[in-house]
């Protein structure tokens, strides 16, 4: 049953690069902006979970829900600071900016707290379970839950709510959402809101499931994640989803047929063939650019 | 490096105020070393160590031996009445600040020897310089053979070690499992990033498999991983009786975890990477149970000069317990101090031979001789992890 133990692992790792690809798929949809600096948002969610529950004592869920919370202040004001009077800019001038957005997060980190590694504390008494032979862990079935709950949570606010509405409106047209009454400013500083709780929460579950936690955390599955949102199609929401777990379980596999040492290199030969052959990726339609 | 640097001199002047004041006036007569008549009384000593980044734990540890031994030799009236001034630099856990950090020491400060780095990949880093400029370069636990044995195989005429070789913890690992713990089927599951890492797995396979054992799987990561779940599954399905890791703690602590939670019950061994409190932070004490290291040295070692250690070390670090790398921080101090005594001068080549004529010193980390590659010859030992702590299990000797 070694296959089976290898696909829950790869799932497990998948749904964390999707929790975070969301981020980058949100905020691209709706501004045309890689935001380089969401593997930040994640790295900053995870300190303040491991904070919560190691010097506050919080238990898992309180810890969740105020690094999600941090998490969306943290990034409304990255974007309000940062991106906001950029909007009219060239798009290289918003990337590049992103970029150092990033690089003052993690070396502020660093400065603050120093450079070493911290370990998550148990949360969970960690049971695990037998089943069809392989090794499923506790965590791993609650992390699995958590994400999946966050993900119906963020269909059902773009796709039922108002100002879920208002931002698929915004991603379609900027303009003519402005013209129809929607404070565009808003609703960019909500997307960019949801994106960072999410890449919160994936903060606190990485922590919980891998441990070890440091300051330059965000900057590999933040690349990662960002080969997955392209991966799925970069704007399109279940795109992430899909190319997150996908990229989780490819990387699994290469690993599982013993390339280990080909893993990482998996996920960038992924995003190359899909930029040459699928730009728009699994969920993606070929549509034109405006002029 | 700045902040170091002012510190450094801040201590060097607090230093030689407090000296100076304790034994009276002393006529320099040294003038045929120009370096030593343009220091006066002192014996300034370069610290190249890993004070942050990613093994700063083995860094810090040592700089809390060197000091600590500094500290005792310059109030026990210094090396022939003259005080020793340490100059701490941080590289960063990274070679290229390793490089630059000797360049300034040897060519701004002007040290007698540098002491560092903590990692081989680190002191090697700084080989070439110290060799071009004839100053005295010893890593306290640059572990790799390639610290003092260069491409060619030639000697690198001015670096030592204080610990012992990779070579030498792989074969003492390898004869543990095939003799002590008598396993058959191993699995080795190394760094591929990491020249020691491959070092120790390489002299691990052959020793083991020239005592009849078998290594039913060899696999690797690659350092700053955190998922390791989908190789230990494949290790796993291999039915090994035992698992060699020789990595270093910030990703062993997690491969000991995610092995454990995985159902992965045999002992697992590793070697001195292992040796940091943040490996019991991150595997957790369940994990480390029937997990086996070799090391340089025990503080549980009923020995009296390790006894003596750790009370002096204890009354100057708020009775913090000695660790391997704050023991061999301090051996290398001592280690240096021998030679300069021995050579009656700070000339570096004065200082290597005398360290290249090394024989049976007493040092905390065991009896110590160096041979003609600048190999210590001394003992190693062996540690089991119980709910969270190092036992001492057993000594080996060369």
């Amino acid at each position: 049953m070694e296959w089976l133990q290898q696909l829950i692992n790869g799932i497990s790792l998948g749904s964390i690069y999707a929790l975070i690809a969301l981020g980058y798929t949100m905020v691209y949809g709706i501004i045309k902006l890689i935001n380089f600096a969401h593997g930040e948002v994640f790295m900053v969610g995870s300190f303040i979970g491991f904070i919560s529950i190691s010097v506050w004592g919080l238990g898992f869920f309180p810890a969740l829900l105020l690094s999600m919370t941090a998490c969306a202040i943290f990034g409304v004001l990255i974007e309000r600071i940062a991106y906001k009077r950029l909007r009219n800019a060239t798009r290289i001038a918003a990337l590049i900016t992103a970029i150092g957005v990033s690089l003052l997060i993690q070396n502020g980190v660093i400065y603050i707290r120093g450079a070493q590694p911290a370990a998550y504390p148990d949360v969970f008494a960690n049971t695990s379970y037998n089943f069809f032979g392989a090794q499923i862990s506790s965590q791993a079935i609650l992390i699995l839950s958590v994400s999946v709950a966050l993900m119906l949570i963020l269909q059902f606010i773009v796709h039922k709510t108002k100002i879920g509405k208002a931002m698929r409106a915004v991603s379609h047209d900027a303009e003519a959402a402005k013209l129809m009454g929607i404070n565009v400013d808003n609703i960019i500083s909500a997307t960019f809101a949801i994106g960072s709780a999410l890449a919160g929460a994936a903060g606190v579950i990485f922590g919980v499931y891998y441990t070890k936690i440091d300051p330059l955390m965000g900057v590999i599955p933040g690349v990662k994640a960002f080969v997955a949102a392209v991966l799925g199609g970069i704007g399109i929401i279940p795109g992430a989803m899909v190319g997150g777990l996908v990229l989780g379980v490819v990387e699994t596999v290469v690993s599982a047929l013993g390339f280990s040492l080909w893993r990482d290199a998996a996920a960038f030969i992924i995003l190359i063939l899909i930029l040459i052959f699928r730009p728009a990726g699994i969920f993606g339609k070929n549509t034109r650019e405006k002029v | 490096m700045k902040l170091n640097k002012i510190t450094g001199l801040f201590a060097a002047s607090i230093l030689t105020v407090g000296v100076l004041a304790g034994c009276g006036a002393k006529n320099d007569t040294d003038g045929k070393d120009g370096k030593a008549a343009e220091e006066g009384e002192t014996i300034k000593i370069g610290l190249n160590l890993e004070l942050s980044g990613a093994v700063a734990s083995y860094g810090s540890s040592e700089a809390e031996g060197i000091e600590l031994a500094i500290e005792e030799i310059n109030k026990a009236g210094g090396i022939d009445g003259k005080t020793i001034v340490p100059i701490k630099m941080d590289n960063k856990s990274e070679s290229s600040e390793a490089t630059s950090a000797a360049i300034k020491l040897i060519t701004k400060d002007k040290v007698v020897a540098i002491i560092g780095a903590a990692t081989s990949g680190n002191t090697v880093a700084q080989v070439e310089i110290a060799n071009k400029n004839k100053t005295v370069l010893i890593s306290p636990s640059g572990t790799s053979e390639t610290v003092t044995i260069n491409k060619d195989g030639k000697v690198n005429e001015f670096a030592f070690r204080t610990s012992f070789i990779d070579p030498f913890q792989g074969t003492v690992a390898a004869n543990f499992a095939a003799n002590e713990l008598k396993v058959k089927n191993v699995a080795i599951y190394s760094d591929n990033a990491s020249d020691y890492s491959k070092g120790l797995a390489s002299s691990f396979k052959k020793d083991f498999e020239a005592a009849g054992g078998k290594i039913v799987a060899e696999e690797f990561y690659i350092a700053k991983d955190s998922d390791f779940r989908s190789i230990l599954t494949r290790i796993k399905s291999s039915n090994p009786e035992f698992i060699f890791i020789p990595g270093y703690y910030e990703e062993v602590g997690l491969i000991v975890k995610q092995a454990r939670e995985m159902g992965i019950t045999v002992p697992l061994m590793g070697a001195d990477g292992w040796d940091s409190p943040i490996l019991l932070d991150l595997a957790g004490e369940k994990a480390l149970n029937n997990t086996f290291t070799t090391n340089h040295y025990s503080s549980e070692d009923p020995d009296g000069i390790i006894q003596d250690f750790n009370k002096k070390f204890g009354e100057k670090y708020n009775g913090k317990k000695p660790d391997s790398f704050n023991a061999l921080g301090y051996d290398t101090v001592y280690l240096l101090a021998d030679a300069i005594k021995r050579a009656g001068s700070t000339d570096s080549t004065k200082i290597k031979e005398a360290l290249e004529a090394t024989k049976d010193l007493g040092l905390v980390t065991g009896l110590y001789s160096v041979d003609e590659n600048h190999h210590p010859i001394k003992s190693a030992t062996i540690l089991e992890y119980k709910d969270g702590a190092q036992i001492f299990k057993t000594k080996v000797n060369p």
